[in-house]
């Protein structure tokens, strides 16, 4: 489990960065290296140079305005779980991510490092699914604005260029009062989901819900949204009978792959029960949570 | 002077500690020698074939590359691991080449050693050696080895390779009269010990004395060193094992494995020496592993719930190979069914299978871990069916007093008579039931509450330990007055030093930085046996009595010398010899008189030590979670040395069982590919999973068989843990009549479970 060998270079600025890219072919951005160092002792990646973006400016920092959040490519996970501001700025992003990994690894894995690497089960691929965010690349081309939804591609592949850097992530702005739970199954705590579901939703004066976002970590190929759940539970008031009936169809809509930790019906059957819970706790969390 | 207060039995903080906390312990990677080298093994990345050409020469070319060794350079016939403990002609097929030799047997074993200027570049080298493998299908299930056809060993025409037959009177036709009998068949699944500090060696050939000195040592080096000098042909006098810290064995670390000869091989052929560090992925594949069982098996009681006689029929997956300590598990778990209850006809058979995965061997609690499970299991079945409460049950069948000593039942072949010694296993079942709050808490049993049902499972087990045959201790007074204590027990972070220093320091009267003890080297006593059966306190301990006796005799006769009176006027206390006519002499003026003395104290009895473990589940039916409420554990270890670090072994041990059940499972698909070759993919309980253990250890029967009264600790903790906590589950799931099988209850099984069963609850 040594790495095989490899060039490395630390530039100061995005554009010679991005040139480093361009230039070496199989070159590899580093950020926190949480994922891409266990591949290369692993020896499953080979990449002829290492790219480290610590250096490059700007890039570590969480902006909130009325506009939303721009949370930068190099944030690290303690940042999030240290960030007084996002209890009410968003609540559901600081509270996903902390079910990342373990404090050691919360100290050096990024944001854009967890996109980028893109792994089905893991919390900020899911959390900018299920808020619809937008991720910021910068490559030769220029700027690229690119819909969660579009990014992901498949287990740990992305629609970013070989050339492209993420510098940040957009979350459209977390209205107060907003309705929200995320549930997670693992087999130890800071484990990779077996599973996890997020929801969130909003309440109108006549008691019904709307702008229902549920998104599901650990059961698909990639983080995945439940648009007929979403559907079910739009201009509804929630009660049992609904929770069971988003239940079942959150069960019967995704068709999750077995592992070793747990097989498909398994999943399956876990993305159900997690869906429950996250409905009625999010019903009852209100603008209080 | 003022009396002195005795040191055994203190609760004593670990004198390893402030050493290891401060960075200045010295395990094998921080082991460095001018010149050294650097090994990395090429393991068949096929579970089972037949190799039929090796390409070394790129690797070989590779800058920085100074040789690369496989069977053809070691030379044939390939040397094989002996079995140490209980070998038998019979196995001698069976085992492992320190290199493959034609075939691989499973994912793992070495093909080729490259040796190199850094470990980088040496697995660089690995990805230039070409191997030419024929494949075979492989087995890897136990049903699929039973039914072949693929053969590990072809000549012997079946993976059945070996087997045991252990008898205790005759069952006859008990199963046919009795009032009541009950058959399953029970699983546990493979898991081992996974030590923090991997398997390391370093070895340094000394060519103009012939000399082989090997670093990295560690549970049994006077053993391995035996093995090495015979493979190197070399006198035993001319290998020396150097045991320094050591990051755990649980009976895994320190047997002799391939690596421990090839190091040495290579260090004595290229001139240099040569480091090797196991790294986890290796560790994972090819370090002992352990369980792996199949047993079916039957019980028969009388109507009142008085155990008449069990039945066994089990089947061991032993993985590729026999190795040096193979033979434990199959024979434990044979032997230790009936455990400390009353099973008057007991017979079990057990079939070694050989299997396309590791070779297996010793892990804390090897067989007992399994026989617990398959035998705590039949008991809560058999009490509910006879609507007994399980308390109840296990009272009317564990031993009385009056009924011990109790010898254990026959094994053959290697037969060996033990019995259990000493112990109130009610009593102590008594206080575990009250520590726990049993009665109280019955309410709670199969209860929902806040979306999960809860559970308790009460367990008796026995452990055994203090394996003879001997074992060694010298003391030699030192010029400062201070006494060095040379043992042959090991240190394996099991706190050896600090329970010897107490030993030592309470025989001579002295206080603890009065005694310094060396440990685990091949050079320091002439013949030394280690650390593995819970052994080290009770054998090493006594050896240390019996060297302390001595010393402190020779120590009068110098005394009487030098205070000019004869040996019937002087007398020894707290580290001076005093004369009747009032003059003494202290340590420091006795230092130039040659006092030292190697003792060696020889056992053959077993200890064993009993107690009671209650668990307190709560299991989320819908997610198959099971989460520990709480978890209380009683045990008579005899004399307690060490409250402290018995506490310690305590807990580590229940945590590493709780593993066992819940978490670690080596998974192999059926070509023998492992599917948990990483931390992330074999789970090893972390330091937050299981907070809420309360273990406690009493001293109520001392072993009646040494003078020590201590009794092997260290491996109960372990043992209960997979039988208590699925009796728990099965308490807590009781309106969907779920009964666990199998271990390990993770939680897609359980959902499983509560998926199939046959009934569900009323809600
Ligand atoms: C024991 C352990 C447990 C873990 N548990 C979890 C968990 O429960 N949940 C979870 O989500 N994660 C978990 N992780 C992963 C961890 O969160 C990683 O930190 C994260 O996935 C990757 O972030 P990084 O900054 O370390 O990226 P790196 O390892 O540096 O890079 C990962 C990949 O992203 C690319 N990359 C990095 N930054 C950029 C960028 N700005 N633009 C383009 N490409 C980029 C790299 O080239 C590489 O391919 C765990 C890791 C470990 C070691």
């Amino acid at each position: 489990m040594k790495m095989p060998q490899f060039d490395y270079a630390c530039p100061s600025s995005l554009e010679e960065a991005i040139q480093l890219l361009s230039d070496n072919e199989g070159a590899k951005v580093l950020s926190g290296g949480q994922s891409l160092l266990p591949l290369l002792a692993f020896r499953m990646a080979q990449p002829t140079l290492l790219v480290d973006i610590q250096k490059l400016a700007g890039m570590d920092r969480i902006e909130i305005s009325a506009d939303g959040l721009r949370v930068g490519a190099r944030v690290r996970w303690c940042q999030i779980e240290d960030d007084k501001r996002l209890a009410t700025a968003h609540p559901l992003f600081q509270f996903m991510i902390n079910h990342v990994a373990h404090y050691q690894i919360r100290n050096r894995g990024t944001v854009g490092g967890s996109l980028a690497h893109a792994d089905p089960s893991a919390e900020m691929p899911g959390v900018a699914r299920v808020c619809d965010c937008d991720i910021v690349a910068v490559g030769n081309a220029g700027e690229r604005v690119i819909k969660a939804a579009d990014f992901f591609v498949a287990a740990l592949e992305t629609s970013l260029q070989e050339d492209e850097i993420i510098t940040e992530v957009r979350f459209p702005p977390w209205p107060s009062g907003r309705r929200w739970a995320f549930h997670e199954f693992a087999r130890r705590r800071g484990d990779f989901a077996i599973a996890g579901v997020a929801v969130f939703f909003d309440i109108g004066s006549d008691g019904v819900i709307a702008d229902a976002h549920v998104g599901v970590i650990g059961a698909g190929d990639t983080p995945i949204r439940l648009d007929a759940v979403e559907q079910l539970l739009n201009g509804q008031r929630l009660d049992e009978e609904l929770i069971g009936r988003a239940r079942h169809l959150a069960s019967e809509t995704v068709d999750p792959q077995s592992d070793i930790h747990a097989a498909g019906d398994y999943r399956k059957s876990l993305v159900g029960t997690l869906t429950a819970r996250g409905l009625r706790d999010a019903a009852s969390s209100g603008a209080v949570k | 002077m003022s009396a002195r207060i005795p040191l055994v039995g203190k609760p004593i903080e670990r004198i390893e500690d402030r050493k290891l906390l401060l960075g200045r312990g010295s395990f094998a990677d921080d082991i460095h020698r001018d010149g050294m080298l650097h090994a990395a093994i090429l393991r068949s990345s096929v579970g089972h074939g037949l190799i039929r050409h090796i390409d070394v020469s790129a690797a070989r070319a590779l800058e920085g590359v100074h040789a690369v060794f496989s069977a053809e350079e070691i030379g044939r016939p390939v040397p094989r691991i002996p079995v140490r403990l209980f070998p038998n002609d019979g196995m001698d097929p069976f085992r492992q080449p320190v290199i493959a030799d034609g075939k691989v047997r499973f994912v793992g074993e070495p093909i080729a050693i490259v040796i190199a200027d850094t470990p980088a570049i040496a697995e660089d080298a690995l990805e230039l050696i070409e191997v030419d493998i024929e494949v075979f299908p492989a087995v890897t299930s136990i049903a699929a080895a039973v039914a072949g056809p693929a053969l590990l060993f072809e000549s012997h025409g079946s993976n059945r390779i070996f087997g045991y037959e252990i008898r205790r009177d005759e069952l006859a036709d008990i199963f046919e009269t009795a009032a009541y009998t009950r058959r399953e068949r029970l699983y546990v699944h493979r898991h081992t010990g996974i030590t923090m500090e991997t398997r390391g060696v370093v070895a340094e050939w000394n060519a103009a004395d012939g000399y082989m000195r090997c670093w990295g040592a560690v549970k049994v080096p006077f053993a391995n060193r035996k093995i090495l000098a015979g493979m190197l042909d070399l006198p035993e006098d001319k290998v020396e094992m150097i045991e320094g810290n050591a990051g755990g064995s649980f009976g895994v670390r320190g047997e002799f494995f391939p690596e421990d000869f090839l190091i040495p091989f290579a260090a004595r052929k290229l001139g240099r020496p040569v480091k090797w560090i196991e790294d986890r992925r290796e560790h994972l594949l090819a370090i002992t592993h352990a369980r792996d069982v199949e047993c079916d098996i039957a019980i028969a009681c009388d109507g009142d719930g008085h155990i008449l006689g069990i039945r066994a029929d089990m089947r061991m997956n032993i993985g590729a190979y026999f190795r040096t300590s193979t033979t434990i598990a199959p024979r434990n778990v044979g032997q230790f069914v009936p455990g400390p209850y009353r099973v008057p006809a007991y017979s079990a058979d057990v079939a070694v299978i050989a299997s396309n995965k590791s070779p297996s061997g010793t892990y804390r609690g090897p067989g007992r871990f399994e026989a617990d499970f398959f035998r705590e299991r039949m008991l809560d079945l058999a009490a509910d069916d006879l609507g007994i409460d399980r308390v109840e049950f296990r009272r009317r069948n564990l031993l009385t007093e009056a009924e011990l000593p109790k010898p254990f039942p026959a094994i053959t072949p290697n037969p060996v008579v033990t019995e259990l010694d000493s112990g109130a296993y009610e009593h102590v079942l008594d206080l575990c039931l009250a520590k726990a709050n049993w009665a109280d808490k019955q309410h709670l049993q199969g209860k929902l509450v806040d979306g999960r049902y809860h559970g308790l499972a009460v367990c008796c087990f026995v452990e055994g330990g203090a394996a003879g045959p001997r074992e060694s201790a010298r003391m030699v007074l030192e010029d400062d007055g201070t006494i060095s204590l040379y043992v042959g027990s090991s240190a394996v972070g099991q706190g050896v030093e600090t329970i010897l220093t107490q030993i030592a320091a309470d025989a001579m009267e002295l206080p603890l930085d009065a005694i310094r003890v060396f440990h685990g080297s091949t050079t320091y006593v002439k013949e030394g046996w280690g650390s593995y059966h819970s052994r080290s306190t009770v054998m090493g301990g006594n050896a240390v009595l019996l060297a302390a006796a001595e010393i402190k005799s020779q120590m009068l006769a110098a005394g009487a010398g030098l205070l000019q009176c004869s040996g019937q006027e002087v007398s020894y206390e707290n580290g001076r010899v005093i004369a009747q006519h009032g003059g003494s002499v202290g340590l420091k003026e006795l230092a130039g008189k040659d006092i030292a003395f190697e003792a060696t104290f020889h056992n053959s009895k077993h200890t064993y030590t009993y107690g009671s473990h209650v668990a307190h589940v709560a299991v989320d039916a819908e997610t198959g979670h099971i989460e520990i409420v709480d978890y209380v554990a009683i045990e008579d270890a005899g004399r307690i040395i060490n409250p402290l670090t018995l506490h310690g072994q305590a807990v580590g041990s229940i945590v590493q069982g709780l593993g066992g059940a819940l978490l670690e499972h080596f998974v192999y698909d059926e070509d023998g590919q492992m599917l948990s070759g990483s931390l992330a993919d074999y789970l090893v309980p972390l330091a937050t999973d299981f907070p809420n253990i309360r273990t406690s250890s009493i001293e109520l029967r001392p072993s009646p068989n040494h003078p020590l009264g201590a009794k092997g600790a260290g491996e109960g903790g372990t043992i209960p843990v997979g039988g208590l906590l699925a009796n728990a589950v099965a308490a807590a799931l009781r309106d969907f009549h779920v009964q666990p099988t199998e271990l390990p209850l993770s939680p897609d099984r359980i959902w499983r479970l509560v998926q199939d069963a046959p009934a569900q609850s009323g809600a």
